[in-house]
């Protein structure tokens, strides 16, 4: 089963290398992986989505949490989670198709953010299932490009 | 005060408490070496960088303390590489300092650059480029506090040139280290002790499994007072020699694969695995599905990371072995005499059914296990042993009789040949009041027998005794066992005469052909106090290592016949 994990870690060059080799190095299979700033300068967030059963993911955070940068580590798999991602899908679009695809872009509430002579780019947010039925959605079309950005992930309420 | 970066780096250096460090200059480090030469830290020239690497491990091994090496740039410190990884396996605690480029050549390929923190990410504990200055003192503070807390390990620090030529206002700062992603192991918990004490009293037929960490944490008093007061048997890793008596009525030997019977089939019939600062390294366990069947187990250990890693665990400790072993004293009453009687019955007839034991060499020559009887006779347990690996690493393993933690020190996890001889430079540059003897192969030694140039240089009188079958041996065992005899490139019989290399260098050589003549040349070896000695002994040319566990084989299941 695929696990979540929020991973704080000091903003520092080569962490995410440190991360990285991690995975590689042990084996552990990365899903996505994404990496960005937080309200602290010093503290960066990467999301990582691993597939694994639980003894895996207790060997990942454990040996997540010996490298000297990680700063803390939670699995947010089974919180009370927001989790978004966004997507950009350039889609085969010419006259005769058009109408349908706005059409599933109006049910999806996303957005097409470019018009090409025969394609759309659609840009969509939201969890894992929406991405990935949108995508279904529109793979008959023609997908030309695609680009996820990874899972971004917060705990819901006060608790940080 | 006005300091250069390299004067700094020095005395920080000694605030940690380091007098004596293992290197070799070049180019990137000359502002350190230009620094060294007018400081009080004594600095062990190495003639290959992997030598000093190596030294400073042994160091660390023999002293408890931090071990310290200097490599340069790009060769220097990809050259330490090996020493590195070797370290990082056995989890000794090193801060290995690299030159580098200056900054503004860092990422343009200059004249020897080598990407070395990211070179040995996998294989340290963490790694340090030093950027500026004004840093110095916080990244050597956290280094060494790193490489020595928690689970030991190496931390290289990189330091590019320009950084140490730099002269900066600076005063020691002495800060705590407060480093938000890493906590010092304070305590452990409770309930688990007092679970484990009431496995430990139920159990019939307990055995303890005592590695690498015993010795770290300075825990061989506590381990011997559990054995002892619960009448508990106690086997050791490769790693964990001498934190046990070899001598002890309740010890063992070593377990695994080339362990004794008698550990393995206790291993085999155990209740209660009471496994103390070990990682169920499979040249123990033999297959996994297999290992201590009917054992519930207790794994105590530093690193959260090893419990469950290889086998599952009915009752984790992590914390320090020292302070959990005290605590499991401390709940438990010595049994009495009379109890558990029949399982030390039970070990005590494998023990006389199947002791080790080794045949004569049809060709007439030394049997290698009777050079080690001999040693262990000569020292009575009271040197430093040090070996290469292979064969001779497990006769040495399986026929000294240990007393002290810290005197065997081998390269146990990443098997590194060539680790032995600078190894004992290390060992003897720390405890120059002791005996110590490189057990060697003809192999190995050669991997990094430029070092006798070193031992020369300070007079070091470490003894390397090899044992000479001009075979890769080990491999040509399992060629032999497990390949048809098909001995593919392991026959090493051109081999320089060691005797003359000896000469060459300036040490002693001494060649031994006879049995009758080991003990006269070890007693001689013995007498030097001014250099080294290598003794070439001819040793039986195919015996090999038995009792043995094939790999990925059952522990109850050795080969070995007789052996």
């Amino acid at each position: 089963m695929a696990h979540t994990l929020s991973v704080t870690v000091e903003n520092k060059p080569g962490v995410l290398t440190r991360v990285a080799t991690l995975f590689r190095r042990r084996g552990y299979n990365i899903e996505s992986l994404a990496v960005g700033a937080t309200e602290d300068p010093s503290i960066s967030r990467m999301t990582i989505v691993v597939e694994g059963d639980d003894q895996i993911i207790e060997q990942v955070t454990k040996q997540l949490y010996k490298l000297v940068d990680v700063i803390k580590i939670v699995d947010v798999t089974d919180e009370r989670a927001v989790e978004r991602e966004l997507v950009l899908i350039k889609v085969k679009a010419d006259a005769n198709v058009r109408a349908d695809i706005i059409q599933i872009v109006d049910i999806f509430r996303v957005r097409i953010v470019d018009i090409g002579r025969n394609s759309l780019i659609i840009e969509a947010t939201g969890d894992s299932g929406k991405i990935d039925a949108i995508e279904d959605s529109l793979r008959p079309f023609g997908i030309i490009e695609l680009v996820r950005t990874g899972k971004v992930a917060m705990v819901r309420g006060g608790a940080k | 005060m006005k300091l250069r970066g390299a004067e700094i780096l020095l005395q920080c250096l000694q605030r940690e408490g380091v007098d004596t460090v293992f290197g070799y200059p070049g180019g990137a480090m000359l502002p350190i070496y230009d620094a060294l030469y007018s400081s009080d830290i004594r600095h062990i020239l190495a003639r290959h960088e992997q030598g000093a690497a190596h030294a400073a491990d042994a160091y660390a091994r023999v002293t408890g303390k931090v071990g310290v090496c200097l490599a340069t740039s790009g060769p220097g410190a990809t050259n330490l590489v090996t020493g590195i990884a070797t370290a990082y396996m056995d989890s000794i605690p090193m801060v290995c300092l690299t030159g580098q480029v200056g900054t503004a050549l860092i990422g343009r390929d200059a004249f020897q650059e080598a990407d070395i923190t990211g070179i040995t990410l996998p294989i340290t504990k963490h790694n340090y480029l030093v950027e500026n200055t004004e840093d110095l003192e916080q990244v050597i503070r956290e280094a060494f506090y790193i490489a020595r807390t928690n689970r030991p390990g190496p931390v290289v620090v990189d330091l590019p040139k320009d950084i140490m030529e730099r002269v900066i206002d600076w005063e020691p700062q002495d800060q705590e280290v407060n480093i938000r992603g890493y906590r010092v192991m304070k305590g452990f918990n409770s309930g688990q002790v007092i679970a484990a004490v009431e496995l430990i009293r139920k159990a019939e037929r307990p055995i303890i499994y005592a590695g690498g960490g015993v010795i770290s944490s300075n825990a061989s008093e506590q381990l011997r007072q559990l054995a002892e007061e619960q009448k508990i048997p106690v086997t050791t890793t490769l790693m964990g020699m001498g934190c046990f008596p070899s001598a002890h009525y309740l010890s063992l030997g070593m377990l695994g694969m080339h362990g004794t019977r008698y550990a393995n089939y206790a291993i085999g019939e155990s209740d209660l695995l009471i496994a103390v600062g070990v990682r169920f390294d499979d040249r123990v366990t033999g297959k996994i599905d297999t290992f201590a069947p009917h054992a519930k187990v207790i794994h105590i250990d530093i690193d959260a990371a090893e419990i469950g890693k290889n086998v599952a665990v009915d009752i984790p400790i992590v914390g320090d072995v020292q302070s959990v072993l005290q605590a499991i004293n401390s709940r438990l009453q010595p049994v009495d005499e009379k109890e558990r009687q029949e399982w030390q019955g039970m070990i005590d007839r494998w023990k006389d059914e199947y002791p080790l034991r080794y045949g004569s060499s049809p060709e007439g020559r030394i049997m290698p296990q009777h050079i080690v009887e001999k040693i262990s006779e000569l020292t009575q347990g009271e040197a430093i042993i040090t070996t290469e690996v292979g064969q001779h690493q497990m006769w040495a393993a399986q026929y000294y009789r240990f007393k002290h933690p810290r005197s065997f020190i081998t390269s146990g996890g990443l098997g590194t040949m060539g680790f032995g001889f600078p190894a004992a430079i290390g060992a003897k540059v720390a405890r120059p009041d002791l005996p110590v003897i490189d057990i060697a192969g003809d192999g190995s030694i050669q991997m990094n027998i430029q070092e006798l140039g070193t031992a020369v240089q300070y007079k070091l009188p470490v003894i390397i005794c090899i044992f000479n079958n001009q075979f890769l041996g080990m491999v040509r065992q399992w060629q032999s066992l497990f390949y048809e005899g098909r001995y593919s490139h392991t026959d090493i019989s051109l081999q320089p005469d060691f005797v003359k290399v000896a000469e060459a260098y300036g040490a002693v050589g001494i060649r031994v052909k006879d049995m009758n003549e080991v003990d006269d040349a070890l007693r001689q070896a013995l007498q030097v106090t001014d250099r080294p000695v290598v003794i070439d002994f001819w040793v039986d040319r195919e015996a090999n290592v038995y009792p043995m566990v094939p790999p990925g084989g059952s522990l109850n299941n050795m080969l070995g016949g007789d052996y």
